[in-house]
């Protein structure tokens, strides 16, 4: 038996080899992701046994819990699953194109410039409806990212120049975030902060209509631009020589990344580390090839928000305690128990 | 024709703007320069305005008045704390860039800030520490045990210690113990407001004997950190080579890491965490004086006591008279800096 699958979409658009390995995982991630939206949505102030969850996905739940799961807790896992995955293919992208392993939205600065965007909507304009907050986010992402890719032009852009000057910005969007905080009332900072943590609390599904269409479509795009993601791995000089468009490519992608972040953070707020590990994580289950690690990226950034928001509502309940305190607590120790395993690769 | 430019072009972007020693030496002596008015000018301008006379007189006809005092009490710790934490940080970025073999690596980025505040967090909300003398100890012993967690997580496996695996560690540790340390915050309101003002990171409010306990540790440090830039040299050059060329490339790493861990652990039991300065540093040096990395140790630490010097004046001025946290000063005055240095790039070879 084969260990690759080729799959191909036309001849010259999109084409990638599957490992079956990676099949599996994907297909067993995917499982656990589905598992732990049932297990997640009967869990609350009034648990509902996963299998009358089930009956209501199905429709043939009692009523009561029709109107629990599909009106109060289904918007939110949903966002759940969307936010998680949307931040780790970004990171998966910008780990590709850059080349370093610290890359990730959070750490270039593309999340900052969105936290700089959000938080000086939220104290500056503190009587503006609140609708504007997401769209507000998404303009900083990109902005930044242009900013940002202005700034790295020099003949091109190089991942090193990319990371350094990303690192550049995003301590420069942190210093202007506290200098904003610090100028402002008391009340507004509270609310600044909350943003800052990443939280999904009291979402609804106007959010998730808003950002579905969005991160599918953007998620799709990457997975065609696969292996053009795995070239620039192998380094500028061959990426050239084989053909590959590298600054075109290079330049589509960093939107991509940007367009993905900003509408994760702009309703999640700035869930932080997602990024940066769960596409570390897929490549530690399955290898470095691009293909097969978006998708998987992707469920296991879908995973660490949905078990970090669980543990937020119910750990510390009543208290609802932002998701993104626990996204690292969930993420990081199964990545240290991966670092230990595959110590000798 | 063509070929000879080319070759021209190349030899001027790979030499540094202080190319012959006396250039060097001369830089530094500039720089010194630079860092004796910075102090000046940290003793003498803030809330109180006061002149070099007045400093002077402080030590040797003190009267008690208010100007004595305050020079005494906080300008001058204020600027032994910068001076010192500056050159810590500066080290201590050269050596794990040098180490990880990757430009953005800082102490930040290593769990070494991360678990100082992880363990001042859990003294405050579990033993009830709250006196900023206890969270120098507590500090530089969380830093230590972040820096030993993530140098073993880093070495595992046969082939021991590589770069990546060091920077793995170091995100994953980072990311653990600020999310631990975020939701011992949540939980214990009445805490979180007793170490905010430590997290900020700062060189002024700490009293002179919180540098004086860690001093030793500091000046050991900075001594082992210009022995270890020749092996370190050696090392850059790649694990194989230093190896063929006779060194015990696990022995320098070790040494390297320990002095890494003295570093940032008494700068951050001195300051709190002050990321960034570690991070710019280098950078700037590199430019200045080349990939020798002797001459790099010594420009990176002068250039952090420089930036935090500059920032902590900086950050009396710009919301007076409330101070800003030092680490926007050194982002805000770090980063066109860098910007300008990155885009430049010596690195790019």
């Amino acid at each position: 038996m084969k260990e690759y699958l080729p799959l191909r979409l036309g001849k010259r658009f999109s084409s990638f080899q599957l490992h079956k390995k990676a099949l599996w995982v994907t297909l067993l991630a995917l499982f656990l992701t589905v598992l732990m939206m049932i297990i997640s949505l009967g869990m609350g102030e009034m648990k509902i046994s996963p299998l009358d969850v089930v009956k209501v996905l199905l429709g043939i739940g009692s009523e009561q819990h029709e109107l629990i799961v599909q009106q109060f807790r289904m918007p939110r896992i949903i966002i759940a699953v969307l936010v998680g995955a949307a931040l780790a293919s970004a990171g998966a992208i910008m780990q590709g194109i850059v080349r370093n392993p610290l890359a990730s939205p959070d750490i270039l600065g593309v999340s900052g410039g969105a936290s700089v965007a959000a938080v000086g909507f939220l104290l500056l304009f503190e009587t503006a409806s609140i609708r504007w907050l997401p769209p507000i986010a998404f303009l900083g992402a990109t902005l930044t990212t242009l900013l940002l890719y202005a700034l790295a032009w020099k003949k091109g852009v190089t991942p090193l120049r990319l990371v350094m000057i990303g690192v550049g910005i995003k301590i420069a969007s942190g210093a202007l975030v506290t200098l904003l905080i610090m100028f402002s009332p008391f009340l507004l900072q509270n609310k600044a902060l909350l943003w800052l943590t990443g939280s999904i609390y009291g979402v609804s599904w106007d959010d998730v209509q808003m950002i579905l269409p969005w991160i599918v479509v953007l998620i799709a795009l990457a997975a065609l631009l696969a292996r053009r993601v795995n070239i620039q791995q192998l380094g500028d000089e061959i990426a050239t020589s084989v053909g590959s468009r590298l600054q075109l490519d290079r330049f589509l992608l960093l939107m991509i990344c940007a367009a993905l972040v900003g509408t994760a953070v702009s309703v999640g707020g700035d869930i932080s580390f997602v990024a940066l590990l769960a596409p570390h994580i897929a490549k530690q289950l399955i290898g470095p090839s691009f293909g097969g690690a978006l998708p998987l990226s992707a469920l296991i950034g879908s995973l660490i928000v949905l078990i970090a928001d669980l543990i937020a509502r119910m750990a510390f309940s009543p208290l609802d305690v932002p998701v993104g305190v626990f996204t690292s607590a969930v993420g990081a120790p199964f990545f240290i128990y991966l670092l230990y395993k595959n110590r000798n690769h | 024709m063509n070929t000879i430019s080319l070759t021209m072009k190349e030899v001027t972007d790979m030499y540094p703007l202080l190319s012959s020693n006396i250039r060097k030496i001369l830089g530094v002596v500039l720089c010194l320069v630079l860092l004796i008015y910075l102090c000046y000018a940290s003793l003498v301008f803030g809330v109180i305005d006061t002149s070099w006379q007045t400093a002077i007189d402080a030590y040797t006809h003190f009267n008690g008045s208010n100007e004595h005092i305050v020079i005494k009490e906080v300008r001058v710790p204020r600027v032994l704390n910068a001076l010192s934490v500056g050159f810590c940080l500066g080290l201590a970025g050269t050596l794990l860039q040098s180490l990880t073999r990757n430009p953005v690596a800082d102490v930040e980025l290593f769990g070494l800030n991360a678990g100082a505040a992880l363990f001042v967090v859990f003294a405050v909300t579990f033993i009830g520490i709250s006196s900023l003398t206890q969270f120098t100890w507590i500090a530089f012993i969380g830093s230590a045990a972040a820096g030993i967690v993530v140098y073993l997580l880093g070495s595992l496996g046969r082939d021991g210690l590589s770069p990546v695996k060091l920077i793995l560690a170091g995100a994953a540790i980072t990311a653990l113990s600020a999310s631990i340390r975020h939701g011992m915050m949540v939980l214990n309101e009445k805490a979180a407001d007793e170490v905010l003002f430590w997290l900020a990171g700062s060189v002024g409010g700490r009293k002179l004997e919180y540098l004086e306990t860690v001093f030793p540790y500091m000046l050991v440090a900075w001594i082992l950190a210009f022995l270890l830039a020749r092996p370190i040299q050696t090392l850059l050059m790649g694990e194989d080579v230093a190896k063929g060329l006779g060194q015990r490339t696990l022995l320098v790493k070790i040494m390297t890491g320990l002095v890494l861990v003295l570093l940032s652990g008494s700068a951050v039991a001195v300051a709190g965490p002050i990321g960034f300065v570690g991070l710019v540093t280098p950078h700037l040096a590199r430019f200045f004086v080349g990939i020798d990395t002797r001459w790099v140790l010594l420009y990176s630490g002068m250039f952090g006591s420089v930036l935090l010097l500059a920032a902590d004046i900086a950050a009396r001025f710009v919301a007076m008279p409330a101070e800003v946290p030092i680490g926007v000063m050194t982002a805000l005055i770090g980063i066109p800096f860098f910007i300008y240095v990155a885009r430049k790039g010596l690195d790019e070879k």
